[in-house]
């Protein structure tokens, strides 16, 4: 082990700062807590990976079906199918790295009341995770892309490992304040999949944000997620840029991580207590 | 004397006990708002109040008390686990605590991956792990299991897996709590050995146990916990006789077991819950200090709310120094004649009593197919050194039972 100096215990004070050298001498727990969701998860590998596969590509099928056929909602000149899975493939991330991140605290409760280590890295590690069904529904869409013989433009796939980075920063932001709100008001935990359900149709997934009047588009746009997917979008399907969406997005995602992580912070020291 | 490896400094702990849910739900925080009546109101319990304490580099250090005294409070403070509500401790090392064995481990993973994960959760690196994993499997004993998901292992297996990896922790600190209390006495004693070795290496171990043997042969200094305050500390064997001979922790023949804390793995709104214990001497009175062979009867009520399969009942009997003098197990069926939900009350009757002198605990359980109640210290009561007829003192006895016999002259 590695041998640490002298360190007290005391009460909690009303601000604790993060403690960033703590955090980097819990490293590999962190690698230790991804690892172990992934391995979980893909221990029975056909459910794990058909899974992975199936869910966006269902999701895709019925609202094609729904949205792009009956309902015929514009999707800027490219195949419905392929705009509503490119909006989906961001989505899905946000949705499942966000509910993982605010159930963590209740899902780990025997080892947080049995073992110290610093709390914040579970919903971290739990907001990471989903990455791997990311990259899978990644590749699908090129699949999908192919299928259409529509050229994805470069632009998006340099920018998608920065779009991630946006949205892994937006939903454990969010993720880190719901789970230490969880564990004290445990109903919660039910009304997210609701919350996360009005986000979806708040969020240019099913739909372009040009169809948005322009005077409400700001609104839209206070969801990060609104300025990731559109991005991706334009990226992948006209091969154009604007700093500006990423960088709102950016943003936003960054005050949600400051928030989420100082609440946390502060009730931190009492989850053994109340779980 | 060297400045201590911890120093414990006026620790005091407060819990706040709702006598309502457990859980807060947002809901009722809503309506509360709008609401005149003030919030239900709290009760403050002090689990630990002024605890100073100092424990010196290498030292094998034990806990002792009675459930409820704080023992393992005062350990979750130690280990970071819940904050103190005042106070301060300074540590001078790296604690690894073992509250439990197996924590995190993870059912549908195998015993070479549990070892990764059980080891990084308790504070071992990747490289460390690496490194002593042939020792981690020699001594857990289940080479040829390694690679089979933790779910199927037996009991015994998943216990040996997890204190291997525990009992290869090197930290400067070990905390160890009850663990011990699982797992066959072979190994048992292998784990001991352990624990004992990682004290002679100039670590320094803090280890709490109902088991009184445990706690004499492995730790030198003991602290006695009462109520949430130390009340002795010293060499063990000192520590242990004001324990033992301590009346105050003897039931006066009456034990009331609605706190939750007395229990252990019980479910929230298990079908059978035990309501109160008490014993009953050979005159018919409630007393918990019985005479040398005297008849005496448990008798217990408990509260059947939910209707159900059978379920099974059991006690044992377990001696101060922790080893079980004898247990006993029946069928719900054969006791209650009526299946009608309500209170039950039913007996125990012992027409012999071959206890030696001492303080006996009696712990009961009610198990269906899961653990409904479970508490493994109901009561406890004393056997005195005196017959009832006064006639039999005994003085220099030696052994786990009194046997009735006679001496007679043959020639």
């Amino acid at each position: 082990m590695e041998s640490v100096k002298q360190y007290t215990i005391e009460p909690p004070k009303k601000f604790a700062n993060i403690n960033f050298s703590e955090l980097w001498r819990f490293r590999e727990l962190l690698y230790i807590f991804v690892w172990r969701d992934i391995k979980v998860r893909y221990k029975q590998t056909a459910v794990g990976v058909a899974w992975a596969v199936f869910q966006p590509l269902f999701t895709m099928l019925i609202f094609t079906i729904f949205f792009g056929r009956l309902a015929k909602v514009p999707s800027d000149g490219v195949p419905y199918p392929i705009f509503v899975y490119c909006g989906l493939l961001l989505w899905n991330y946000f949705s499942v790295a966000l509910t993982n991140a605010s159930d963590s605290m209740i899902i780990n409760e025997n080892i947080i009341k049995k073992v110290y280590f610093p709390r914040l890295l579970l919903p971290f590690s739990t907001a990471i995770t989903p990455i791997i069904d990311f990259a899978v529904s990644l590749i699908i869409l090129f699949i999908l892309m192919a299928f259409y013989h529509f050229t994805p433009h470069i632009l998006g796939i340099i920018l998608i490992p920065f779009l991630l980075l946006i949205s892994l920063i937006s939903a454990s932001g969010l993720g880190i304040l719901l789970a230490s709100i969880n564990v004290k008001y445990r109903d919660v935990r039910y009304a997210l999949p609701f919350f996360i359900q009005m986000l979806l149709f708040i969020t240019p997934v099913i739909y372009p944000v040009s169809m948005i009047p322009a005077k409400f588009q700001w609104i839209i746009l206070l969801n990060p997620m609104s300025g990731v997917i559109t991005t991706a979008r334009n990226a992948f399907l006209h091969g154009t840029f604007n700093w500006h969406l990423p960088a709102i997005s950016l943003g936003i995602g960054l005050v949600l991580l400051i928030v989420g992580i100082s609440y946390f912070r502060k009730t931190e020291r009492f989850f053994a207590d109340i779980l | 004397m060297n400045e201590p490896i911890i120093k414990i400094e006026n620790i005091s702990k407060k819990y706040n006990i709702g006598h309502t849910e457990p859980y807060y739900s947002m809901r009722d925080q809503i309506t509360n708002l709008f609401s005149f009546n003030k919030p239900k109101k709290t009760e403050e319990f002090w689990a630990l109040t002024d605890i100073n304490l100092d424990i010196q580099k290498g030292d094998t250090v034990g806990i002792i008390g009675r459930n409820g005294a704080g023992k393992s409070t005062l350990l979750k403070i130690l280990s970071q686990i819940t904050a103190p509500t005042t106070g301060k401790i300074t540590m001078n090392g790296r604690v690894a605590s073992l509250l439990e064995v197996g924590t995190g481990f993870h059912p549908e993973l195998t015993g070479r991956e549990n070892i990764f994960l059980n080891g990084a959760i308790l504070g071992m690196t990747g490289k460390e792990i690496a490194r002593k994993f042939e020792e981690i499997v020699n001594f857990s004993e289940i080479e040829k299991f390694l690679d089979t998901p933790v779910k199927r292992y037996s009991s015994g297996m998943y216990v040996r897996l997890a204190f291997a990896v525990a009992a290869h922790l090197e930290p400067e600190i070990l905390i160890v709590d009850e663990v011990l209390a699982v797992g066959d006495a072979q190994f048992q004693n292998k784990c001991l050995g352990k624990i004992s070795e990682i004290g002679k290496q100039g670590r320094t171990v803090i280890f709490v146990s109902h088991n009184m043997a445990t706690v004499k042969s492995l730790c030198k200094k003991c602290f006695l916990l009462d109520k949430g305050k130390v009340v002795a500390c010293g060499e063990t064997d000192k520590i242990l006789d004001i324990y033992l001979s301590d009346k105050s922790i003897n039931d006066n023949g009456i034990s009331d077991l609605s706190d939750i804390n007395l229990r252990k793995n019980s479910s929230e709104n298990s079908r059978f819950k035990f309501d109160k214990v008490s014993i009953i001497n050979s005159e018919n009175q409630i007393n918990g200090s019985l005479k040398l062979f005297e008849a005496f009867t448990i008798i217990i009520d408990g509260s059947h709310t939910l209707k159900s399969e059978d379920f099974s009942l059991a006690f044992d009997i377990k001696s101060s120094l922790g080893t079980t003098m004898f247990n006993s197990i029946t069928d719900s069926k054969g006791l209650f004649s009526s299946s009608t939900l309500n209170k039950k009350k039913f007996s125990i009757q012992f027409k012999e009593n071959y206890l030696p002198p001492g303080t006996y605990t009696i712990g009961i359980s009610a198990n269906g197919k899961n653990v409904l109640d479970w508490i493994p210290e109901a009561i406890s009561f004393s056997i005195e050194p005196v017959s009832k007829d006064l006639t039999t003192l005994i003085d220099k006895f030696d052994g786990v039972i009194i046997h009735p016999h006679e001496w007679v002259s043959l020639a």
